[in-house]
């Protein structure tokens, strides 16, 4: 590839330094990153949080918190212009004229008390002198172009009252309303379900394609990378560490730290099969859960909503086995989980473990069975108390049983040994521990109590793609050495593939299908499972065998 | 999905919220008066100098006094719900008459109060919000601070000493000046002339408190992210601030405005004290220590239902500023 | 960093507890000062500050200012204190149990709640004190009464977003019980607030009173900054400073209290609180 044939890039970026208040962690959030962006290509941009992609993205856009994060060195040019010196004027003509920008969260990024079609409407105002029909018309015509049904109903709405999928919708429609020559995702696809994510994908896709749109789209998500990437830029503490097309990057990486995050990344393919005993450990039978709000106030009030989370709903856990449920946000599948260890009460059905019944049983009656079930809690910073010291935290359950206290930290330090932690953790504070360190810290706990079964709500969905491997090694181990048996809640199929002998999958409070793992990625039978496994992003590219010619290079 | 349905259903929900709330602080101000040591019939049998236990019991007779309390309670009740709030012994009126009469100088010195403190709290916290750490927020903060600290019966002496006594500006009591007997435009303005001192003095220290949410409001919106989707889209920084934080930061002033109504009314016991200001709250201090229950009950059902009719003023202007009522 | 270098990055909170500690001292040596009863007739009546031996002054009955003022700090943080530790006992235990357990008992304290907001408060609170008879105890029992519901709001809102926190959650899976889970899991992540607010309450407090005094509600055997203020009323004209030095000593400890109360929320709800 030489010079001359490449025509001058859309977005230059050179030697940019981006300083952090003092006392924060490093001196400067983005080191020396140069990148460019050409018209009509999709550069993503990827990393693990706190690798300064998204500091880049606000860079460029002239939004960094400003006095305390700002440019040290280095410049961005845009189409000839340099945004870094450029009139503060001018950048606002830029920015949602030239540049868009849209973000993750479309909740909280849209005005929650100003109407869809105001919100676009603005943009359009600012950046041109068109009459208000005609802008009024072009909303309509954007509601229109990212397949948003109803679009004159859709531009009298308020955000809350459109789905997080149809808000991103509304959220692109936006930043398109001047069809900049950049568009900047800021992780647009995070905070979506994975069946949405496919939807949204797609559509960056085509309004890219027919508008000759740069893309700048910032990830954590190789599967996402895949599925839309032309070229791919990976960045480690605030630097570029590799750079190249996505075939290069995904397929051939040369940085060992790009290698170790395709490493990391879990293989759709499933392992092969383990055997598993055919003794049953726990049974759920026709297990129901009904939500119920609003009504009341004779009719004044929020309508009357009832939400079957759980729905007739029948597994069965054989001994060391471990049960995959999957679903979407509000499948039911959390609810499941909590019911199983009853954190919530379901009104019917029944929950057998050794021949018992657990779901009727009172607190008192429920005391011996506590701690053969144990859970494991998606959030590392909401599950351990931070006011707990970590010894108090895992001795807690077995003193609360009647353990001695000492005998009770004793058994903590063993825990926090069994999940590789120092020892001297014991007197430390939760806040003093990382991510990955609390969710070990939060299965210590569990198994503090000698559990038979355990239930793992989302382990590891909160956690960074290498920090989740560790965990998901960590939970397998020890399944194997304590002979656990484990019902594993995930939304993420990859994580699935590689850690459930069987799956349920559940939708809207019931379950779908359920099968070993294997049979159900070949021929899923239920259309909502196919679904679901199309969705699933760079479902077409396979990390495990991205590294291997590479391995034998020096 | 049509907002303006939701809305009139909200405000109905809200009206229909108030009568348990209502009916409640009735039943509460019945039994808390009933547990005060003497009655009417002792505090006019007080007054007359001498009573004979006969004429006691046939004034109590007389007054419903000697049946037993809940029935006392349930014909109060029934009383009140047709408008008759009894009789004011001391005053010798109906306390309906007695209370409407004092009820328009609360409501104007109320309003203008609240009007004031509201509309210059959200000016000052939004200057103070927009010229953060500069002289002006310093300023406004000191300002607000010191104001929030200080009694309000104080700030009324001190001004009385310093505009009235000193400078002669405003008078220094009363609501008008009934022997020049003006009347038109000449009352208005005389009465204008009156409300000023009480309305500052009652205002200051609702001011402080609404500039102090203002300014915390505002900055705490400022720091949404709608406010970088406002500001990636090109929008100016004043379109900003006015277009999109405004709003969002007016909701929990708008919210407050309403909750502190009863604690105003309170605060009018003391102003209208201090600058002799015909209305409820003096009529209050009077009946309290003459013993005057009926008067007293009337007056705390009187701006018991200020209250709701305010609560549900604000709770009207609340469906505009928020579409997402319904949620909540 | 320890707790006094957060809480002295705010200057004025500094400042504020300077203010606090010396009207704390006056209140302390209030009896060594002057250690006459500050009702007694101490001199010539209506001398201006500085003259007859009076540093601020004398009123009508010839009652020493400056004594009245030193001796009202005490009957101020008296039952500024009492009330707030009464205020905030009882709407802790209501408000958390309200929002631990939720259902009718939360439904019921939602409508108390709405009642007190309601009803005029300043009212209610003269309308005890004049049944009860004019008394600390009763100044106490009033002003508690309508400061409890706002403490019962506050924890029981943070009750509720705690007690579907997955710590809590982890902790009913271990079987621990209802009464241990409030007050060693819950209770101390929602002690920070409690202080804040009820720091801030004793300020609201010491309003209070001095308003009840004013109007003639203040326990008749004590002297505090309201009667003063209320007595000097009828010599505005000719006395200004009967008045005056009372309600600088009222503001200048309410400002104080305030000030220490911020820098209190400062130090102890960092920014990094949503973490946590």
């Amino acid at each position: 590839m030489s010079a001359d044939d490449q025509p001058k890039p859309l977005l230059d970026i050179r030697n940019l330094f981006v300083q952090l208040p003092r006392g924060a962690e490093r001196t400067h959030a983005v080191e020396d990153v140069s990148y460019t962006l050409n018209n009509n290509e999709i550069l993503c941009v990827v990393g693990e949080s706190g690798s300064g992609k998204s500091i880049t993205a606000r860079a460029i856009m002239g939004l960094l918190p400003a006095p305390h994060v700002h440019i040290d060195q280095g410049t961005i040019d845009f189409n000839g212009e340099s945004l870094t010196t450029i009139k503060e004027s001018r950048m606002r003509e830029i920015r949602g004229g030239e540049i868009s920008m849209i973000f993750q969260e479309p909740m909280t990024a849209l005005n929650p008390v100003m109407t869809i079609g105001k919100q676009i409407d603005e943009v359009i105002r600012f950046h041109t002198k068109t009459r208000k029909k005609h802008r009024r018309q072009r909303a309509v015509e954007l509601i229109d172009s990212v397949h948003l049904p109803d679009p004159e109903h859709i531009i009298r709405a308020y955000p809350h009252e459109l789905s997080g999928g149809q808000r991103q919708r509304a959220m692109i429609a936006m930043a398109l309303a001047m069809e900049p020559k950049i568009l900047i995702a800021d992780e647009p696809t995070t905070a979506l379900d994975v069946t949405t994510q496919a939807q949204i994908l797609k559509l960056i896709k085509e309004l890219q394609q027919s508008h000759d749109t740069g893309v700048l789209f910032i990830t954590h998500d190789f599967g996402v990378v895949a599925d839309i990437a032309d070229r791919v830029a990976v960045m480690q503490h605030g630097r570029i560490v590799e750079i190249g097309t996505t075939d290069q990057v995904l397929n051939h990486p040369q940085h060992p730290y790009t290698q170790g995050l395709m490493r990391a990344v879990p293989s759709l393919t499933p392992p092969a099969v383990r055997s598993i005993s055919s003794d049953t450990e726990l049974s759920v039978n026709a297990l129901t859960k009904t939500y119920k709000s609003g009504g009341g106030w004779f009719g004044l009030g929020a309508k009357e909503r009832i939400v079957h989370a759980a729905d007739n709903v029948s597994i069965k856990l054989h001994k060391g086995e471990t049960l995959g449920v999957v679903g979407e946000s509000g499948s039911g599948k959390s609810t499941l989980a909590r019911c199983i260890v009853r954190l919530i009460n379901a009104e019917e059905g029944e929950i057998l473990y050794q021949g018992v019944d657990l779901r009727p049983l009172n607190r008192k009656e429920m005391r011996p069975y506590r701690s053969k079930i144990q859970m494991v809690f998606q959030d590392p910073f909401a599950s351990l108390n931070p006011r707990s010291k970590v010894g108090r935290i895992i001795a807690d359950g077995p003193r609360v049983l009647g353990v001695p206290s000492a005998q009770a930290d004793k058994r903590a330090r063993e825990m926090l040994e069994l999940v590789g932690l120092d020892e001297r953790a014991f007197d430390r504070f939760p806040h003093e521990f990382s991510g990955g360190q609390r969710q070990r810290i939060g299965i210590a706990r569990a198994l503090a109590l000698d559990p038979e079964i355990l239930v793992a709500d989302e382990p590891v969905s909160a956690l960074d793609v290498s920090i989740q491997a560790q965990i998901l090694q960590l939970l397998a181990d020890i399944r194997e050495r304590l002979q656990l048996s484990m019902v594993f809640i995930t939304h993420d199929l990859r994580v699935a593939a590689q850690v459930c002998d069987r799956i349920a999958v559940m939708r809207l409070g019931k379950i779908v299908e359920a099968g070993p793992t294997a049979t159900l990625f070949s021929d899923a039978e239920h259309p909502y499972t196919r679904e679901l496994l199309n969705a699933v992003p760079g479902k077409d590219w396979h990390p495990e065998t991205a590294t291997a010619p590479l391995k034998q290079d020096p | 999905m049509n907002h303006t349905a939701k809305r009139v259903r909200y405000v109905l929900k809200r009206l229909l919220q108030s009568i348990p709330v209502v009916l409640a602080i009735l039943v509460v101000n019945f039994f808390l008066l009933h547990l005060a040591e003497g009655d009417a019939a002792d505090v006019l049998a007080g007054e007359a100098g001498s009573a004979t236990p006969e004429y006691m019991a046939q004034l109590r007779q007389k007054f419903g006094l000697d049946k037993p309390l809940p029935v006392q309670l349930a014909i109060y009740l029934k009383n009140v719900l047709s408008f008759d709030l009894g009789f004011s012994f001391r005053h010798d009126m109906p306390v309906a008459t007695l209370v409407l009469d004092r009820f328009i100088p609360t409501l104007l010195l109320m309003v203008s109060t609240i009007v004031i403190a509201v509309g210059f709290g959200i000016v000052l916290g939004l200057l103070a919000a927009s010229g953060l750490n500069t002289w002006r927020d310093n300023v406004i903060s000191i300002f607000a601070l010191i104001t929030y600290a200080t009694p309000l019966f104080w700030i009324g002496l001190m001004m009385i000493v310093v505009f009235s006594l000193k400078l002669h500006w405003f008078p220094t009591s009363g609501m008008e000046n009934v022997a020049m007997f003006y009347e038109g435009w000449d009352r208005v303005i005389d009465i204008a002339h009156h409300l000023v001192m009480p309305t500052i003095t009652l205002s200051l220290f609702y001011l402080a408190l609404y500039t102090r949410l203002m300014r915390a409001s505002m900055l705490e919106q400022a720091g949404m992210d709608y406010v970088v989707t406002a500001r990636a889209k090109g929008l100016t920084e004043r379109r900003i601030v006015f277009g999109h934080i405004l709003r969002n930061a007016l909701l929990p002033v708008v919210t407050m405005a309403g909750v502190q109504v009863g604690a105003l009314i309170g605060g009018s016991v003391i102003v209208e004290s201090v600058f002799a200001w015909p209305g409820l709250g003096m009529l209050a201090y009077e009946a309290l220590f003459s013993r005057d229950l009926n008067l007293l009950l009337g007056i705390f059902l009187l701006s018991a239902l200020l209250v709701v009719a305010i609560n549900l003023i604000v709770d009207v202007i609340y469906s505009f500023l928020d579409p997402r009522i319904e949620v909540s | 960093m320890t707790f006094w270098q957060l809480y002295r990055r705010n200057r004025s909170a500094v400042l504020g507890l300077l203010i606090l500690l010396t009207v704390i001292l006056m209140a302390a040596c209030a009896s060594l000062m002057f250690p006459e009863d500050p009702f007694r007739l101490a001199g010539k009546p209506m001398s201006v500050p500085g003259e007859n031996g009076f540093l601020l002054g004398s009123d009508t009955l010839g009652r020493d200012v400056a004594s009245g003022i030193a001796h009202g700090a005490r009957t101020s943080l008296l039952i500024g204190l009492l009330a707030t530790t009464v205020a905030v006992l009882i709407g802790a235990v209501l408000g958390g149990l309200a929002g631990y357990y939720g259902g009718w008992i939360d439904d019921i304290l939602m409508r108390v709640t709405e009642m007190f907001q309601t009803i005029p408060s300043f009212l209610f609170a003269i309308l005890i004190v004049a049944i009860m008879k004019p008394s600390i105890q009763s100044i106490v029992i009033a002003i508690a009464v309508v400061s409890w519901p706002a403490v019962a709001r506050l924890v029981r809102g943070e009750f509720i977003s705690l007690r579907n926190r997955e710590f809590i959650q982890a902790c009913h899976s271990v079987g621990m019980g209802d009464i241990r889970i409030m007050l060693a899991e819950i209770l101390p992540n929602c002690l920070s607030p409690i202080i804040v607010a009820g720091s801030l309450m004793v300020a609201t407090a010491i309003l209070i009173e001095s308003g009840l005094s004013f109007l003639g509600l203040g326990d008749p055997n004590i002297i505090s900054w309201g009667f003063q203020i209320g007595a000097g009323r009828t010599v505005l004209r000719s006395a200004w400073w009967v008045c005056t030095f009372p309600g600088i000593a009222i503001l200048l400890t309410v400002l104080a209290i305030n000030l220490v109360g911020e820098g209190l929320n400062d130090a102890l709800n960092p920014r990094l609180r949503e973490r946590t």
